[in-house]
């Protein structure tokens, strides 16, 4: 059973094994990522905490994988991830707005040429 | 950056155009600090069930009667963990951190379902569990998979699909029990008798007592109320039981012709507001086995973080 909600890794400050301050007070956020199956692309599915790679990547299994949902899986650290932008709908989208020509349905062909 | 009034109000209105136009709101979309802060509540509220809800069930997992019991039992109780944590990365894409949620749950500063207060007394309770409570919250839910907020309904989505199982799978348990001995037959009437009332509370306070109600609605955060879904509920419930052939203890529950639904009885609100408020038969043992679970956690956790923290300290390549 996934223990991934328990997240408090460490109290922020306390001293870990060899003396030193501890890196991260919290198992940072990973992203996951599953291929359903062979032929299909990695979608993202939800995200979860890990102390690292490895075992953000069990926690996937278990968590996202109970039931034959995927045959590869991909995490990545959630700050690792460089975004678009704070707001979906901006216009650093709009470049393509306006380039109707890139589509087939802009060109008119005539019904009775075939395989067009 | 400061954000003048006249864009917070387009802001606002593009907010409210999306939302009329069944659109969805994404994690990183202007959203009123009203919306954040109820599906902050409503989803952490919903997490910290499925993670209590694992604890009616746990008790029965080693007393389990067979192999095959245990075996969809454990699967179940670990399914239940895995919905709170979907639940939990939800939240935590509108600004909360999943630790600050633990910590809230096991001080009693945000609730969990009610039902999940009352003991297992017996396995046929596992049974009824799945069919009723996994009943009533599919009902629930089934409408949250087209909530306005996107990773709310992608959750909803994937825990959809699981609790098929969770019902079905306490259905068939119950029809085995009732093919069995008088007392097998006694012992899923009396899980019955104890668990249908508590199961109709799931759907909360009565439309006129549910203040959230009509702006969660606007907001198409819930698509019905608790009435319309707790009389779905009922609807959907009456001929399972005659199929089962158990008696659901309500005198009053009988088919209205006129309304093309089921009449049924006056709830215990004075039970529900009792439950909610932390006077249920369980309360206090949900919260301290739930609390303990984390605390005794912390060394798995500590341990974990700095094998983490010494890996890390040895890929640093040398200069």
């Amino acid at each position: 059973m996934s223990m991934a909600d328990d997240t408090t890794a460490h109290v922020e400050g306390e001293p870990t094994f060899d003396g030193s301050t501890p890196p991260r007070a919290h198992w940072p956020l990973y992203e996951v990522f599953v291929r359903g199956k062979r032929g299909l692309n990695h979608v993202h599915v939800g995200s979860l905490h890990a102390p690292d790679d490895t075992m953000a990547l069990h926690n996937a299994r278990n968590l996202y994988t109970r039931r034959n949902e995927g045959v590869s899986i991909w995490v990545v650290r959630g700050d690792a991830i460089t975004a678009s932008s704070p707001d979906e709908k901006d216009p650093f989208f709009a470049p393509s707005g306006d380039k109707v020509y890139r589509h087939p349905t802009f060109y008119e062909i005539p019904d009775d040429v075939p395989h067009l | 950056m400061t954000v003048t009034e006249d864009e917070t109000r387009d802001l606002e209105a593009d907010f409210e155009r999306t939302v009329a136009a069944e659109g969805r709101i994404e994690p990183r979309d202007w959203m009123p600090e009203g919306y954040r802060k109820t599906l902050i509540r409503q989803i952490a509220q919903h997490a910290h069930s499925e993670i209590i809800g694992m604890q009616p069930e746990g008790n029965w997992i080693l007393r389990a009667p067979s192999l095959r019991r245990k075996a969809i039992l454990l699967a179940k109780v670990q399914d239940e963990a895995g919905h709170g944590l979907y639940l939990y990365s939800a939240t935590e894409t509108l600004g909360v951190d999943r630790a600050e949620l633990t910590e809230k749950l096991i001080d009693a500063k945000q609730k969990y379902s009610s039902i999940f207060n009352y003991p297992t007394l017996t396995f046929a309770d596992i049974g009824v569990i799945g069919w009723l409570v996994d009943g009533a919250a599919i009902c629930n839910q089934v409408p949250l998979c087209r909530s306005s907020y996107g990773p709310y309904a992608r959750a909803m989505v994937r825990i959809c699909k699981e609790e098929s199982f969770h019902q079905r799978q306490g259905f068939e348990l119950l029809r085995t029990l009732m093919a069995g001995t008088d007392a097998q037959r006694a012992m899923v009437q009396d899980a019955v008798d104890r668990w249908w009332w508590p199961s109709l509370m799931m759907f909360g306070p009565a439309d006129g007592d549910s203040p959230n109600t009509q702006q969660s609605m606007a907001w198409r955060i819930k698509r019905h109320t608790n009435d319309e879904l707790r009389q779905r509920y009922v609807d959907m419930t009456v001929p399972q039981a005659a199929a089962l052939g158990v008696t659901l203890p309500d005198p009053e529950l009988r088919w209205n012709d006129e309304l093309q639904a089921h009449d049924f009885g006056a709830i215990d609100w004075d039970e529900f507001a009792q439950v909610v408020k932390g006077a249920g038969p369980c309360n206090a043992q949900r919260l301290a086995n739930r609390r303990a679970a984390h605390e005794d956690g912390q060394w798995v956790r500590d341990a974990a973080a700095a094998y983490a923290a010494k890996r890390a300290h040895q890929e640093v390549p040398a200069a």
